[in-house]
């Protein structure tokens, strides 16, 4: 049985050597010098204005919450989505009423600007 | 398999204590609700522990889903009332959100 | 030792490990990035559980979403997330004390109940486990309810967190 994860520990593991190996190269075989100047923050040209870490505007937080929400609605089609065909009428139905229910959120965060970005 | 069901449990209840002590200890609201989440992972270890080690019911992995819409709704109610907190009164730290208090 | 346990006490000390981190780190999008450590042993304990289905909705729901958004709200908040002096609050002593309390309450109660240690039965060859999954959401005499519970939940939520996030605009 853990032979059926061996693909995924393996895909895992080179992976993240690769990460290592590409930044370790670059690290080991690169030459390094910071200047004063080097080490500034760029920003076109310009002499940086503010502090670096600005807040977020809160329209992420909203397209991230918008995305959970109808994650976690996948992970409860996929189970049914296999078997839907011998549940029949009854199976279609109810998740017609599992959609319908998620469908009014989602015209209500439409409604509300949730979805627009300025 | 050869992992006994105690392992599982042991685990579990020691993920759950580690949470609980996040909740308890921690100042800034958005830590305690890094806590909760741990909290609700140690349960659902549990849930599934219980459900392979059972007797053939579903109910285990059923309820871990159940789990996880519950976590999700949580963190998204959660994380937006402490932004509003956050713009009103500039602060996310637990302590200082002392206005209901007398 | 078989190759089971090995793997079961890395993945445990990964998310013993990883978990103290979460809630003692200062930095808290450290904190978070820790959480996305725990959440990843804690799926491939999903894995070794024979739940496979359970082990991809932690990676993509879990570690994908939750995760992000946490790092979204830490982000969001950002002036109070310098790491000026101590995160924890004044009793945090008791929290330990309690927090230890409850880890030795939980194992005491548990040992001495007789499934303990039980050990798990293979599975019977041509299970579907995913299968059953999805005829125990929608079939009547299982937890049908609870599904169509759990969407208007998913509504709920969805309204409340729009709504909160959404009216407070100075």
């Amino acid at each position: 049985m853990l032979l059926e994860y061996a693909a995924i520990a393996l895909f895992i593991i080179v992976a993240t050597a690769i990460g290592f190996i590409a930044i370790g190269l670059g690290n080991f075989f690169g030459p390094r010098s910071s200047t004063e100047i080097k080490a500034m923050p760029y920003e076109s040209g310009m002499d940086p204005i503010g502090p670096g870490t600005r807040r977020l505007p809160v329209r992420f937080y909203l397209i991230a919450v918008l995305f959970i929400l109808f994650d976690i609605e996948v992970v409860f089609f996929l189970p049914w989505a296999i078997v839907f065909r011998q549940l029949g009428w009854f199976g279609l139905v109810e998740m017609f009423i599992f959609i319908i229910i998620l469908l009014v959120g989602y015209f209500y965060a439409w409604k509300k600007g949730a979805l627009e970005w300025e | 398999m050869s992992i006994p069901l105690s392992w599982y449990l042991i685990l579990s209840a020691a993920l759950f204590s580690i949470g609980l002590f996040g909740v308890l200890a921690r100042k800034n609201a958005v830590a305690i609700l890094l806590g909760i989440e741990l909290m609700l992972n140690a349960v659902n270890i549990n849930l599934v522990a219980f459900w392979r080690y059972g007797s053939g019911s579903i109910a285990g992995q059923v309820f871990a889903i159940i789990v996880f819409a519950v976590a999700a709704a949580e963190v998204a109610v959660g994380l937006a009332l402490i932004i509003s907190v956050y713009r009103r009164r500039t602060t996310v730290i637990a302590d200082e959100l002392d206005l209901l208090k007398w | 030792m078989t190759p089971d346990q090995i793997i079961f006490l890395l993945c445990a000390a990964l998310i013993v490990g990883s978990a103290l981190m979460v809630v003692t780190t200062k930095n808290l999008v450290h904190a978070a990035l820790w959480l996305v450590a725990t959440l990843f042993g804690v799926a491939i304990l999903y894995g070794l559980l024979q739940a496979g289905f359970l082990a991809l909705v932690q990676v993509v729901v879990y570690i994908g979403a939750i995760a992000v958004l946490f790092i979204f709200a830490v982000m969001l908040t950002r002036r109070e997330m310098r790491d000026k002096g101590t995160q924890v609050n004044h009793n945090w002593g008791i929290s330990a004390l309690l927090a230890l309390l409850t880890f030795g309450g939980l194992a005491f109660i548990l040992s001495s109940w007789v499934g303990f240690s039980s050990t798990a039965k293979a599975i019977p060859a041509g299970t579907d486990t995913l299968m059953m999954l999805g005829k125990a959401l929608v079939s009547p005499d299982a937890y049908v309810l609870p599904f169509e519970v759990a969407s208007i939940l998913l509504l709920a939520a969805l309204v409340g967190a729009v709504y909160i996030a959404t009216s407070s605009k100075e």
